[in-house]
């Protein structure tokens, strides 16, 4: 269960001065479900990401991830999610064996658990073949499926995503696409960032749009179809996004 | 500090480290190699280079002297020299290294002598050039051996001994053990190559784990895990330290095999003694390690402060070249002749540790210098680390754009 309230981060930039990242998003995320937020780049979504994964710290506001504040613990935060970007990337000079081994040793895991663990998801994810081969010698569907062994290792409640597909081909994205579903199906509680709308109507259960930090609607896909009377996601999303465009923060 | 996620951080960095070509080269082989290869090297290629210019028979030329034909005739009669035949342009033949020099015979030189008036005979040469330098020398000994043989003449002549003109003779002796010898030649080269080498060995891991993370983007991938910044900052100190530890007992090493093979090679011998006594003592190397500790930890911590600010690794590398001179300047300081440990030298960094190095080699203990160096050197050391510590938890260094 992820619970945002009051979320706030502000930059201090010498040139822009203070800008608020993210204004005050409040939204759940219940165990099961998949949370979309989708924005333009630049609208917080990462800032968002970061914070739920303690990464960064909130400014003002806070949330609450596994029954744990992201302020006051983030280590028992950071225990209970799996945290995959575009920016989380592998080190080159470990093999996928030994990067998923690291990540377990680092959420606690003793050798007997991370072992069985590790060559469950090597079997799950079909990575027998290059599991001793260095993540630089790795095509770029095997180092997706290192990172998301990576994410899995320590069995993790909370799936944080943020656009996980950007800059992949189609069959690698789809493997990110099958995983997040995958999660759901197993109950787990997942946020997804994205600005692909296919994306958000292929996965989401509840969507947020959010632009110049402010989560500015949130609902099922019906519920959004509904409110906005548009059935098209992205014309949708145009008139929810469109008055706030160009605002100094955007 | 979690000791036990500690230790795992510092592994995997050591799996990652020992598969690093360009750190290895910088902290293993470089270290290795340079020391065999500068003083093995340099020397045997001096040496070969004095002894073709030993073989060589220098061209000389010989500037008036026509009513001196005894001076004349010895350095005619003389098998090392080739005297060539009076040129106006002798001072562009030297230049051009077409004769290597020249001596000049006052008019009258031999008649002067026998009125018992003084002379000066010049010889002229190319200074630097070492042929031009050995003609030079040929030519000067000869002149001493004529004007010796002058004085001789002239005592005989007056029924007086030679002892005459040295009534007693004066005599250098050292009564320094060799390896005090042997530390007061090198010992201040010691301390600034241990303490450059805790340097050089130290910055390309410290780059690596700062800078290059954040441009592999593998920063957010570690900062997502459970791991607290510090723990996660002190393993990489932690290995960081290690590489610049390695670099300098590699090189120190290195350097003590160079030496133990001259020492034992004629290259730096003359007349069956060595012209230089390396036997340094293995408690003073230990010594000077145990005092470069603290100043690696310093030099480890610092390098990952300052890298951590860069983007990019090239970034990083601009930033740390200025510093490699903030530490050479007060390295070299310290082994010029005169510069001695006084209470205010040895609380500024690096130069402390450099003259307290030359004076452990040269088996001089200063107990009182030492401890306060060491313990300023560990304050500093701290200070630096907990800075480390601060930079790995400010957000706007690590997600700088």
């Amino acid at each position: 269960m992820i619970e945002t309230r009051g979320l706030c981060k502000v930059f201090h930039d010498k040139k822009r001065g203070a800008i608020r990242a993210v204004d005050n998003v409040s939204f759940v995320c219940k165990p099961g479900q998949i949370y979309g937020l989708l924005g333009a780049n630049g609208a917080g979504k990462t800032t968002t990401l970061r914070m739920l994964a303690t990464i960064l710290e909130p400014t003002d506001g806070t949330a609450v991830v596994c029954g744990h504040d992201v302020v006051d613990e983030p280590h028992k935060v950071r225990a209970n999610v799996g945290f995959l970007s575009a920016a989380t990337a592998l080190y080159p000079r470990l093999t996928s064996r030994e990067m998923v081994e690291y990540f377990g040793r680092l959420n606690g895991l003793d050798e007997g658990t991370l072992k069985k663990r590790a060559d469950e998801i090597f079997s799950r994810l079909d990575m027998n073949s290059f599991r001793d081969r260095r993540c630089d010698k790795l095509s770029t569907g095997m180092k997706q499926k290192t990172s998301i062994a990576r994410t899995l290792v320590h069995d993790p409640q909370v799936m944080i995503f943020d656009e996980p597909t950007l800059g992949l081909d189609i069959m690698t994205a789809r493997t990110i696409i099958d995983f997040i579903r995958e999660c759901r199906q197993r109950g787990k509680t997942v946020i997804f960032s994205t600005h692909v709308m296919s994306e958000v109507e292929k996965l989401c259960d509840v969507v947020g749009i959010i632009e110049s930090g402010k989560l500015l609607a949130e609902g099922s896909l019906g519920e959004l179809r509904d409110h906005y009377s548009q059935y098209d996601l992205e014309e949708i999303f145009v008139s929810v996004v469109g008055p706030y465009q160009g605002s100094p923060e955007a | 500090m979690n000791l036990a996620a500690v230790a795992v951080v510092y592994r995997k960095e050591l799996t990652e480290w020992l598969r690093d070509r360009r750190t290895l080269i910088s902290t293993v082989l470089v270290p290795l190699l340079a020391f065999p290869i500068l003083m093995v090297g340099i020397t045997a290629l001096a040496t070969v280079m004095i002894g073709n210019a030993e073989k060589e028979i220098p061209k000389i030329m010989i500037l008036g002297g026509e009513d001196s034909p005894q001076l004349l005739e010895r350095l005619h009669k003389l098998d090392k020299l080739e005297v060539v035949p009076y040129a106006v342009n002798w001072k562009d033949q030297i230049s051009n290294k077409d004769i290597r020099a020249a001596v000049e015979i006052p008019k009258g030189f031999q008649a002067a002598l026998a009125e018992g008036r003084a002379q000066t005979v010049n010889i002229y040469f190319y200074q630097g050039e070492l042929k031009s330098s050995f003609g030079a020398d040929h030519l000067q000994k000869a002149v001493e051996e004529y004007r010796d043989s002058v004085i001789k003449d002239r005592l005989a002549a007056k029924n007086l001994p030679a002892s005459v003109l040295t009534p007693f003779s004066i005599k250098q002796e050292n009564v320094a053990p060799p390896e005090k010898v042997g530390g007061a030649s090198v010992g201040g080269f010691i301390g600034y190559a241990v303490i450059l080498l805790c340097l050089t060995g130290a910055m390309y891991p410290a780059i690596d784990l700062t800078a290059g993370e954040k441009e592999r983007g593998t920063i957010e991938t570690i900062l997502s895990s459970p791991i607290s910044r510090l723990d996660l900052v002190i393993g990489k100190f932690l290995l960081v330290f290690s590489a610049s530890l390695a670099s300098a007992i590699l090189s120190v090493t290195s350097m003590g095999l160079s030496f133990a093979f001259l020492g034992h090679s004629h290259l730096m011998q003359s007349s069956g003694e060595p012209s230089l006594n390396l036997n340094l003592g293995f408690t003073s190397v230990v010594a000077v390690f145990c005092m470069a500790l603290p100043l690696a930890v310093l030099f480890s911590a610092v390098l990952m402060t300052i890298a951590l600010f860069a983007k990019t690794y090239k970034e990083a590398q601009s930033y740390l070249t200025p510093l490699t001179f903030l530490v050479v300047i007060p390295a070299v300081a310290s082994v010029m002749p005169g510069v001695e440990l006084t209470p205010k030298l040895a609380l500024i960094p690096v130069l402390n540790t450099s003259l307290v190095c030359k004076e452990i080699i040269t088996g001089t203990y200063h107990w009182n210098s030492i401890i306060l160096i060491f313990a300023s050197t560990c304050l500093y050391a701290l200070a630096a680390i907990f800075l480390a510590v601060k930079m790995f938890q400010r957000e706007d260094v690590l997600f700088r754009s």
